[in-house]
């Protein structure tokens, strides 16, 4: 009984917490008109989640491309089937594991960054003293960032994705020996414009939920030093949570 | 102030990097051409059974790639598969006669529409059909026609040394 | 003649009620602050001092009662005019609440950019100036972590002064200071309010220091303004509890212990 107690308040606990998330995303594009007016400000936010980034993405992709096309051919080559390497890799890579570990990758790098730099800002009063400034801290704190992270994961995707391949067809064609010709077109061939429009659609929803959870830990966390570090930690763990849940949803829903 | 324009720059760096590759993945990936426009010619063809064709699986000539299956319907009158096939337009000289059968890349591969080239002096154009076609050998059939005769074989063979 | 009483008071609070869960903060609250005064609000840890600034600044809302800034009610207040109202306040913070991506010049700047389309020419000067009447000029070019304690708290001053408000609200402005920034600070506050004409609300527990420069001085305690009046004034209240806040003595109405079991009781009950 207690058992059952306990998990129905966890479960109406999750359900307060996604209401107060959507209505801060909504909060948040009231004000995001606003936000792109000035520019300036989503740029250095675009650099601080994207720009700062890149190297982690850049790296991994290369790794978790030449991981595939190892194994990728190990599995084809049993079944003579090398040539279809490259659509395999592409279609892995553009499909599923580009977008979703992006969305992770990007939710250790900038989103913990993110989370922790608002939460500083209000653990210290910073937040408080732009409201008291008549600045309304959302306007000109969380939706530029918020902007910024969103727009950065479907980009920093794209180059996962193209830097994946490439690792991959570092290892199939050049270490490996698949032809090279082959791997290219075979992957024209298998590969359609909807895999990446898949592909790309995932990214923006993952930046969007992960940008979310970022500030809203952030914005919201216990204005103490132990709630900016809670704040970062929840959001690694929710962000990867939501990331592999919508990419469930979204796969079935595409499929 | 001064220190934030080599931020900029990254920045924009970033962004032309991100757009940069979506592109190489639109144009390196995948086929993007045969999604360029509704250029070229329908034709229709049909199969008794189209068992594994796709849309979009390839029509082909003399193993030259000329088109893609537009759609697949099942005709409730006739009571078989009505396809439609989009030829590019550069291939405006297939004679109206030529036959289209559906045939397996490989043995276990993709299905893809063959196009044998007839000998008539008037040709293909939107809206003709293909009148003689060959529908797709599934494998399933096939196996059970030879483990059919096989059988037969075997019972014959067998039963001599049954009675000995 | 004089103008009636409710022009002259640039605050005033009535029947105020707030409660956190359980916990009763204000217990309809009662207080008026005079126009260009400063006035002290003291009384023990948590009796709802800082809530109370906020409340000011509509950040909280009460439970129910009137909170009047200037004639307007805070917590009536559409979003454009609350912030059209938090243009006339400054409020320093106890923890000065710099901005940390921005150097000094920038963070006194700030509401100024954010809130003005000032020329940068004259902004400058606004600038510049604020941070000379706060001694600060030659630091404008400093980060906030290169900063004293006391700096930081003067730098946040200008900051708080750079739009010339009507109200300035110091949360605690002399804690972890020491005794030179303390008693620069305390000049400070004196200062700008004579110079300015503002009107300055401190909420403090330094008792001696802020006797000094309050004009007034209101002591809450458990939700209610328990003595008003001038700094001698309270000194030699009747109350107890006045007194024994304002001389800072260990034991009485405020008991030194946390209520507990009868003590010998409890050492021998244990054996």
């Amino acid at each position: 009984m207690a058992l059952f107690r306990q998990l129905w308040n966890s479960q109406l606990a999750a359900l307060r917490k996604l209401g107060a998330v959507v209505l801060f995303l909504g909060e948040i594009l009231a004000q995001c008109p606003a936000a792109f007016t000035r520019p300036r400000l989503i740029s250095a936010q675009i650099h601080n989640a994207g720009v700062l980034s890149l190297v982690i993405i850049m790296t991994s992709a290369f790794f978790v491309g030449m991981v595939i096309g190892l194994q990728g051919y190990d599995s084809l080559a049993r079944l003579r089937q090398e040539d279809i390497l490259g659509a395999g890799v592409a279609l892995t890579l553009i499909k599923e594991l580009g977008p979703v570990v992006t969305a992770l990758l990007f939710a250790g790098r900038a989103g913990t960054a993110l989370a922790s730099e608002i939460g500083l800002m209000r653990a210290t009063d910073q937040l408080a003293a732009l409201e008291v400034m008549a600045i309304d801290p959302i306007r000109r704190i969380v939706a530029p960032r918020f902007v910024g992270g969103a727009i950065s994961v479907p980009l920093l995707t794209a180059v996962f994705n193209a830097i994946g391949i490439l690792g991959a067809w570092f290892i199939g064609v050049y270490i490996m020996g698949v032809d090279g010709g082959a791997f290219w077109s075979q992957m024209q061939e298998y590969v359609d414009p909807e895999d990446i429009g898949e592909g790309v659609s995932k990214s923006i929803v993952f930046g969007i939920a992960a940008s979310l959870i970022a500030v809203y830990e952030g914005y919201n966390c216990a204005p103490t030093a132990e709630g900016v570090g809670m704040a970062t930690t929840r959001t690694v763990v929710t962000t990867s949570i939501v990331v592999l849940i919508l990419d469930y949803m979204i796969t079935a829903f595409l499929i | 102030m001064e220190s934030s324009r080599p931020r900029e720059l990254g920045t924009g760096l970033f962004v032309l990097l991100g757009f940069a590759a979506l592109l190489f993945l639109a144009t390196q990936t995948t086929d993007l051409d045969e999604y360029a426009g509704d250029e070229g010619y329908r034709v229709t063809a049909r199969f008794e059974d189209v068992a594994g064709l796709k849309v979009r699986s390839q029509v082909t000539m003399s193993g030259v790639n000329i088109g893609r299956v537009e759609r697949i319907e099942f005709d409730n009158d006739r009571l078989d598969a009505l396809v439609t096939l989009r030829i590019n337009s550069q291939f405006s000289r297939i004679p109206d006669d030529s036959d289209a059968s559906i045939l397996t890349a490989g043995l276990l591969g993709s299905k893809y529409v063959g196009i044998g080239a007839g000998g008539s002096d008037s040709y293909l154009k939107e809206g003709s059909e293909l009148q003689i076609t060959q529908s797709a050998v599934v494998l399933e059939q096939l196996i059970g026609k030879f483990l059919f005769n096989k059988a037969e074989e075997g019972d014959t063979g067998a039963s001599p040394s049954v009675e000995e | 003649m004089k103008p009636s009483q409710a022009v002259d008071n640039l605050i005033e609070i009535s029947g105020l009620r707030f409660s956190r869960g359980s916990r009763v903060i204000f217990d309809g609250l009662e207080l008026a602050i005079p126009r260009g005064s400063i006035t002290a609000i003291m009384g023990p840890s948590g009796c709802g001092k800082t809530t109370l600034l906020r409340m000011l600044t509509g950040q909280l809302r009460p439970d129910e009662g009137s909170v009047r800034v200037a004639g307007q009610e805070v917590n009536r207040l559409s979003r454009p005019d609350l912030y059209a109202l938090r243009r006339q306040m400054g409020m320093l913070f106890q923890n000065s609440a710099l901005l940390t991506d921005f150097n000094v010049f920038e963070n006194v700047a700030f509401p100024v950019r954010e809130n003005t389309s000032l020329p940068e020419r004259l902004l400058r000067n606004v600038v510049l100036t604020k941070l000379q009447s706060v001694g600060l000029r030659g630091a404008a070019g400093l980060m906030p972590s290169e900063l004293s304690g006391g700096m930081a708290r003067r730098v946040a001053m200008a900051r708080a002064m750079v739009l010339d408000p009507e109200l300035l609200l110091y949360d605690e402005p002399f804690s972890g200071l020491d005794p030179i920034s303390l008693g620069v600070v305390l000049r400070l506050i004196r200062l700008n309010n004579d110079a300015l004409g503002l009107t300055s609300v401190v909420v403090s527990h330094d008792v001696a220091e802020i006797s000094q420069i309050a004009d007034h001085c209101l002591v809450l305690s458990e939700g209610r303004v328990i003595a008003s009046g001038r700094p001698d004034e309270l000194a030699d209240s009747d109350s107890e509890l006045v007194r024994q806040f304002m001389t800072g003595a260990a034991d009485g109405p405020v008991p030194f212990h946390y209520p507990a079991p009868d003590y010998r009781q409890q050492l021998l009950g244990s054996s």
